[in-house]
């Protein structure tokens, strides 16, 4: 295991501590976030790009009754760290008198997860990360096709300590590997792995998982738009979890009148349950916050209904409720947001979902998607990668890329089957699990030429 | 500290690149948030550090780090030849630079108002003043009021004898009504955009003044009836043509898109150099620049963060596709030199083909009222919501925050929730009208993404408005 103690960032988040106070501070926070980044790409069958980065970000919340000011800096000596105490201090004695108390938590227990970081991970060398970009590519190569894509390996320590004795500190790791593969006339498939110790992705696998559905891609046809039944793959899943949380599951867009969530509102098939449980180790598992909140299990949507949305410290205290330690860095406008995402499984292997399909379509993954309308959570984007037909349950060939405009509320209301296997994705809000869907109805308006 | 980068380059040579730049930076960032008349997040930001890039083996290699010592400066310099080894292992094309003479020389964006020397108190009066004006509506549901000022100081050096500093003010605002009333949500905003120089630009936006229009056409369109499904002449406003431009255009013509560099994330492009000079982009009456020298524009600067320097370069002539955003590795490849369009997002990252300033050429003739007045019958969209393209950049959606009806060369019916669709070339090849130079605006974008680790890109775009015939609108289940 990593050491999830450093003594360096919770000594450095004391002393930040320590400034603000002697500044009169009536409450601090202060966030100490160290990261060793490392990233290898690749695309036409070669690493093109190869980066590092290390970095260490101090952020104080500094509060002066009902004023706050915020500041950051990734200088570490202590005169940038006075500087820093001295900047947020000065917001916040300029701030007009806010009409509400601050809350910052106040300390709780901790139970810390095994499994945030991997030492693999966070030691992880740039000879590993292309001798897995080389495995991808060896099987593109078998293939007859270019590979495209990058490894991550991260590791990030976090520390917290506000004036309320809140102390938290932990690392956590992060891999990912990402490939699209890409034959002469554009034809593409995609797959992913992820996971916390980066040894348990077989590059190999995700390259002839991406290749084979290149290769099953070859001279798509044309379909017209309108309704089909769709089997959705997890890489496309993922992104109906992802906006769903951005747009609705959220408190502050709860209490804000912008999120179409409503406690005991159904909103899916009863097939649906979505949790938000940063302890569950098939997921990437982390014990608190970045206000220092342990994280709590949130169930979302439980057999199609509303239950509970994620608060952090401030939409808790005007909800006059404890928060669920899915606060992020100050200052947030956005509010608390689900990181972790679980959608329960089902009972159907991939065969029975496609086999579902009498005439319909099997998606592997979607491009650009953007709201259309966030309270009715309607979405457009694009298919991408491998975009199937399926007649009488079977998949008869490869179709040319559609673009949807589609409620992702009204796909989840018609979820007819759900996938039992699930893959641990990244999405553009954090790391969920998800399986394929299959959905009785998805809009598609519009189609392209690849 | 011209000894860290000096250090950098020695250690990186010495261990054996052919070629390395180096990349010290420090950046300071306000942003002041307000909601429904709340101070919801004021913050100051100071990130500063270096990066080393290197060439080994005719393959790329970079580390950055935040902790600013000779010492480091070897070590970033040891570890980035270390991963171009790596890289090496994989690599099937040696990278080649163009050649070019050494960049000497400094910059600074002309500032009036320095937006970090005035005090946060008086800038939040303003914000605070604006968001009282839109909530003076009645009925508005929730406002939000953000501003953000970024300044970078950044220093290039590299071992074939560049030396550039720089000093680049950035500021951005906007102001945002929501009109709520069950399931609907309409959103108004003005102006969503940002600009190179000083806090004059935000006090010329009177941001307090447009308060009330704004939150009132909130309200407009939550009463409004839904934009009905029609093909249709559109005229684009500004505020939605510089977001075309930006979609369909600029990322389209990055050559590392082209070449593939991208297509594991935002994709390939369909401006493939074998119609370089030939392809047929759009109507003749389309001329886009990318143009780095424009003053006040987002993607403005003295040279790109390879220590290019700045340049206009034609994309698009008389609707033939005639050029590219390059660098000093994709440049050779269709025979040319850099066009300048490396940048990076601060210290940490490598330099990729970005936007600068993607401006569609106002057109002598007609004013955008004019266009307006010149057309029987279309729709008048203003004001981007949503954007999605393929990821060849061929088949787009906009929706807009406004949409009228235009009938008879007249303004009427107001929409809600307008789209628009279509294919990227047959779209502006449907273009008949650009309007001139009287309503012609440079937008900033300030969140453009692309790259992994992810990049956040400042970019530019001017537009005056167009006219585009035969467009679908109105897309979708309502």
């Amino acid at each position: 295991m990593v050491s999830e103690r450093d003594p360096g960032s919770l000594e450095l988040a004391e002393r930040v501590l320590r400034h603000a106070d002697a500044l009169g501070a009536t409450q601090a926070e202060v966030l100490v976030d160290q990261t060793e980044s490392r990233l290898t790409r690749f695309a036409n069958s070669e690493i093109h790009q190869n980066v590092a980065e290390s970095n260490t970000m101090v952020n104080l919340r500094f509060v002066d009754g009902r004023r706050v000011g915020c500041a950051s800096t990734n200088r570490t000596d202590d005169a940038a760290l006075r500087r820093l105490a001295e900047s947020a201090g000065r917001i916040a004695r300029l701030m007009p008198e806010g009409d509400e108390d601050v809350h910052l938590p106040g300390p709780a227990p901790i139970a810390y997860v095994h499994g945030a970081a991997a030492v693999a991970t966070a030691e992880a060398t740039p000879e590993l990360r292309a001798a897995a970009a080389r495995e991808v590519i060896a099987a593109a190569d078998a293939s007859g096709v270019q590979a495209y894509g990058s490894f991550t390996t991260d590791l990030e320590h976090v520390a917290l300590a506000n004036s309320l004795g809140v102390r938290a500190q932990e690392a956590r790791t992060w891999s990912q590997l990402i490939t699209v593969a890409m034959g002469a006339a554009g034809e593409a498939g995609y797959a992913e792995a992820a996971a916390v110790d980066c040894t348990s992705i077989d590059a190999a696998a995700v390259g002839r998982e991406a290749a084979e559905k290149a290769r099953s891609a070859r001279e798509p046809v044309s379909v017209p738009p309108g309704d089909y039944p769709v089997v959705l793959e997890p890489y496309a899943v993922v992104d109906l979890l992802d906006m769903l949380g951005y747009l609705g599951f959220s408190a502050l867009a709860v209490q804000e009148g912008r999120s179409f969530f409503e406690p005991g509102k159904v909103i899916g098939s009863p097939l649906v349950t979505i949790v938000d449980d940063a302890e569950d180790l098939a997921g990437a598992p982390i014990s608190f916050d970045y206000e220092g909140v342990p994280k709590q299990r949130v169930p979302l949507v439980e057999a199609g209904v509303c239950r509970e949305a994620v608060y952090d410290a401030q939409t808790a205290a005007r909800a006059g409720r404890r928060s669920t330690g899915h606060g992020l860095p100050a200052p947030n406008p956005y509010g608390p947001f689900p990181l972790n995402m679980i959608m329960s499984a089902g009972d159907a292997s991939r065969d029975e979902l496609v086999g579902g399909l009498d005439h319909g379509l099997l998606v592997t993954r979607f491009h650009y998607t953007n709201p259309v309308h966030p309270k009715l959570a309607i979405v457009t984007g694009m298919t991408r990668d491998g975009t199937f037909l399926v007649e009488h349950g079977r998949v008869v060939g490869p179709v040319r890329n559609l673009r949807f405009t589609q409620s992702y509320l009204d796909a989840l209301a018609g979820v007819q089957a759900v996938g039992r296997e699930r893959r641990l994705l990244r999405g553009f809000l954090g790391a969920s699990l998800v399986p394929a869907l299959r959905i009785g109805a998805f809009t598609f308006t519009g189609a392209t030429e690849h | 500290m011209p000894e860290l980068t000096d250090r950098a380059l020695d250690t990186a040579v010495q261990r054996g690149a052919t070629f390395a730049d180096v990349r010290q930076t420090r950046r300071a960032e306000e942003s002041i948030a307000i909601k429904s008349g709340r101070v919801e997040g004021v913050s100051f930001g100071e990130s500063e550090g270096f990066g080393v890039r290197v060439l080994v083996d005719g393959a790329w290699g970079f580390a950055a780090s935040n902790r600013l010592t000779v010492a480091e400066a070897d070590r970033m310099a040891a570890e980035a030849v270390r991963i171009a080894r790596a890289s090496a292992t994989a690599l099937r094309h040696r990278v080649q630079l163009d050649d070019r003479p050494p960049a000497r020389g400094t910059y600074q964006t002309p500032v009036v108002e320095d937006p970090f020397a005035l005090s946060v108190e008086r800038k939040v009066g303003d914000l605070l003043a604006a968001d009282e004006a839109m909530r003076r509506v009645p009925g508005i549901g929730f406002t939000e009021v953000r501003y953000d000022a970024q300044r970078e100081w950044k220093t290039y050096a590299s071992s074939d004898g560049s030396l550039v500093e720089q000093e680049i003010t950035h500021v951005g605002a906007v102001i945002e009504a929501n009109a709520v009333n069950g399931d609907d949500m309409q959103r108004r905003s003005y102006p969503d955009s940002a600009a190179a120089g000083g806090y004059e630009w935000v006090r010329d936006l009177d941001l307090a003044g447009n308060g009330e229009r704004v939150a009132s056409e909130a309200m407009q369109l939550l009463v409004a009836p839904q934009c009905p499904p029609m093909r249709t002449t559109v005229i684009l406003h500004p505020s939605q043509l510089y977001m075309q431009i930006h979609e369909s255009c600029g990322h389209p013509c990055e050559l590392d898109r082209v070449y593939g560099t991208e297509a594991s994330y935002a994709g390939t492009s369909f401006l493939t150099p074998d119609g370089l000079g030939t392809f047929r982009y759009g109507s003749e009456l389309i001329d886009i620049v990318a143009d780095a020298t424009v003053p006040g524009g987002l993607g403005t600067f003295g040279w790109d963060d390879e220590g290019v320097a700045a340049q206009r370069v034609p994309l698009i002539e008389a609707g033939r596709h005639v050029g590219y955003l390059t660098s000093r590795e994709t440049a050779p490849r269709i025979g040319r030199q850099s066009g300048g369009a490396m940048r990076a997002d601060g210290w940490n990252r490598i330099p990729l083909i970005r936007m600068t300033n993607i401006n569609l050429l106002p057109r002598p003739g007609m004013s955008f009222d004019d266009i307006v007045a010149d057309t029987d019958e279309g729709l008048l969209l203003a004001t981007n919501r949503s954007w999605s393209i393929d990821d060849r950049r061929l088949n787009f959606q906009f929706a807009t925050e406004m949409g009228w009806q235009v009938k008879g060369g007249k303004v009427g019916q107001l929409y809600k929730n307008p789209t628009y669709t279509g294919i990227t070339y047959e779209f502006w090849g449907s273009c008949d009208a650009v309007a001139d130079e009287r309503s012609y605006t440079l937008f900033g974008t300030p969140n453009c993404g692309k790259g992994e680790p992810g990049q956040n890109g400042h970019v530019g775009h001017g537009a005056s408005g167009a006219r585009f015939r035969d467009v679908q609108v109105g897309v979708g289940k309502w």
